[in-house]
């Protein structure tokens, strides 16, 4: 670190001398075109032509998505890129098949998986922020552990389990064990709850309030943007979910997922209808993450946190 | 309790009071820890004993025989496992640094632009929200030989492209290329670093005459290297379990049909993206080998703990700081 430091300061001395000997005495430097300024214009048009570039590498799939899903099954074996006449019934055509049924699923798994994930999770994530009990330590660490251990690893012994309620098959394994507290969400609602002051549900118990109506009351109301943020990864991880559909769910359950992956084969090759269900998978993320953008600005200027 | 009440009268009493709240205290923290408690046992802890339980047998859902360590000597000579660990090991060592060195040149990108900084985010972020299943579907398509909008460009272009997801050599490449589509996570995380960065350590930096790459080499790297250090780790436990990709990407270029009593072996084209939760899974829901698959189960339990616990180090510090 000194080291560093020396150089740096030796640096600064040869280049102040270097200074004082080239500069025009009292005059300022020019800005010519190889100035400081002409370098930085030349790097601001730099960045931003790479910046633009990889926009339109990052969006290019996208948009191509979009453009043969409207387009009609032969064109999109010819390799063009723009669709000769807007076909939008391939939507229509593509909602009026299994896909009805498989987003029917998707809605279950998300929302109820979303629901009761805030159920069981929020009391004990606000028992790890708040409670002072030996094996407090422990039971974060173990937190983090669960969080990050593949699930593969327990699925075997899991599924035999399902198996013997007679509920696989269905999406009710990936579902239940949701009303059981999930690891992600309780870490992320834990490290927000820490942050809030004590004073605030400190003044509710004074004023009678039991721990159970502190946090629902005055407590959770301030960690709404923190809620909205779990709530949408729970609901983003559901609706993306392939492994555990795929383990557990008989083609009646299929989630999108499990069915997009299916559906090129299903429909001989059809790229058209293939882009149009994979587009209408992608599309209530998008959204709900542009309007979910708004909730957080907003949950973070209602919360009192501010003072 | 007879002998305490037998003694002085206000002491015992406080003591006994004491004594209460502490038992309501500790009920109450059981109370609001009891979803965690009861998940944890039955979905976590139950199962992780199971499987060492069933390692030992071999067990179709069916019938259940005890067999000893065989499963465990079949690993040894098992050149399916060994493909599919080889498959996961090329996507841990070159998609997973790929990934955080894109992320970082991203974020730093990102962090000079001052006008359209934040369009420009949000549109690379964008694919990293794109469903994994969807994301692979698209690239399937838009890489395909002959018909795929971007190998004819590159068509145009004369640029000759591989055949990608058809190609033995190119599938995980292929892979490697949707997961640097996707880096947006990645990407978010360093780019919170590299604002994080004092300013006045560049200004200072400016003022000895320090050029952009010397600016990033000596300030900028150092400064960032414990969240480089987070998304290589979280990174290499994401990849371990990389497993609805490589099943898509193979499916879907294979034309595979998922229905039941029609399903082909994964990792198409010639077992190239068989990484080794998909081949876990082949074997105990497709194969039904139950105790097989624990046995495989039971070794990305081993490495994923190793990495989890270099992890739960780096936490260490500020859980600590947060505890007190």
């Amino acid at each position: 670190m000194t080291g560093t430091a020396a150089r740096a300061l030796t640096r600064t001395a040869a280049r102040a001398l270097t200074r004082t000997a080239t500069a025009p005495a009292g005059g300022r430097p020019r800005r010519g075109p190889g100035g400081p300024r002409g370098r930085r214009a030349l790097l601001w048009v730099a960045a931003h032509a790479v910046a633009i570039a990889l926009s339109l590498m990052f969006l290019a799939p996208l948009l191509f998505m979009f453009l043969t899903a409207v387009m009609s099954d032969e064109q999109t074996l010819s390799g063009d890129l723009w669709p000769a006449h807007w076909q939008w019934g391939n939507f229509t055509e593509v909602l009026s098949g299994d896909m009805a049924r498989w987003l029917g699923n998707s809605l279950l798994y998300a929302v109820l998986g979303t629901l009761f994930m805030l159920l069981s999770s929020v009391p004990v994530a606000y028992a790890l922020a708040r409670f002072r009990f030996r094996g407090r330590k422990v039971a974060f660490v173990l937190v983090i552990t669960t969080m990050m251990l593949p699930p593969q690893i327990t699925v075997v012994p899991l599924y035999i389990v399902w198996a013997r309620f007679e509920l696989t098959g269905t999406l009710w394994p990936l579902i239940l064990p949701l009303l059981f507290g999930d690891a992600f969400s309780i870490f992320l609602l834990r490290q927000f709850l820490v942050t809030i002051p004590r004073d605030y549900a400190d003044a509710a118990r004074v004023d009678g309030c039991g721990e159970f109506t502190t946090m629902v009351r005055v407590v959770l109301p301030m960690a709404r943007p923190a809620l909205a943020a779990v709530a949408l990864f729970q609901f983003f991880y559901c609706w993306n979910d392939y492994y555990g559909p795929l383990v557990y769910a008989k083609p009646d359950a299929w989630p999108l997922a499990v069915g997009i992956a299916t559906f090129r084969a299903a429909h001989n090759v059809e790229w058209n209808l293939t882009m149009a269900a994979t587009l209408l998978t992608v599309l209530p993320v998008i959204v709900v993450f542009l309007l979910a953008q708004r909730v957080f600005v907003q949950g973070i200027t209602l919360t009192g946190v501010k003072g | 309790m007879a002998a305490v009440t037998g003694a002085s009268a206000a002491a015992p009493r406080g003591r006994t009071a004491g004594a209460r709240a502490r038992r309501h205290r500790r009920l109450r923290v059981l109370a609001f820890l009891s979803p965690w408690l009861i998940g944890f046992t039955l979905f976590f802890g139950y199962p992780l004993l199971a499987t060492v339980y069933f390692s030992f047998t071999r067990y179709d859902l069916f019938n259940l025989e005890y067999v000893g360590l065989t499963n465990y000597r079949y690993l040894f000579g098992d050149q399916d496992a060994r493909r599919s660990m080889l498959n996961t090991l090329w996507l841990v060592t070159l998609m997973v640094p790929l990934r955080v060195l894109f992320g970082l040149g991203a974020a730093q990108l990102l962090a000079h632009l001052k006008r359209g900084g934040g369009l420009f985010r949000s549109i690379f972020y964008l694919p990293y929200l794109v469903p994994p299943v969807s994301a692979t579907v698209a690239f399937v398509f838009v890489l395909n030989p002959g018909t795929g909008p971007v190998d004819h460009l590159a068509d145009l272009a004369g640029i000759p492209l591989p055949d990608w997801f058809n190609d033995p050599d190119w599938s995980k490449p292929g892979l490697a290329l949707l997961g640097l589509w996707a880096v947006g996570d990645v990407m978010i995380i360093l780019l919170a670093a590299v604002l994080d960065v004092p300013r006045q350590l560049y200004e200072a930096a400016e003022i000895d005459g320090a050029g952009p790459w010397q600016r990033f080499r000596h300030i900028t790297l150092p400064t960032v290297s414990p969240v480089l250090a987070f998304a290589a780790v979280t990174g290499v436990i994401q990849t371990l379990q990389y497993f609805t990709q490589a099943m898509v990407a193979g499916k879907v270029a294979a034309g595979q049909s998922d229905q039941p009593g029609t399903q082909l072996a994964p990792g198409y084209p010639g077992g190239s993206t068989l990484t080794f939760p998909q081949y876990l899974y082949d074997e105990g829901f497709r194969q039904f080998n139950m105790g097989y698959a624990c046995v495989l189960a039971l070794l990305l339990f081993a490495v994923a703990m190793l990495f989890t616990l270099l992890l739960l180090r780096q936490f260490h510090s500020f859980a600590d700081g947060e505890a007190s």
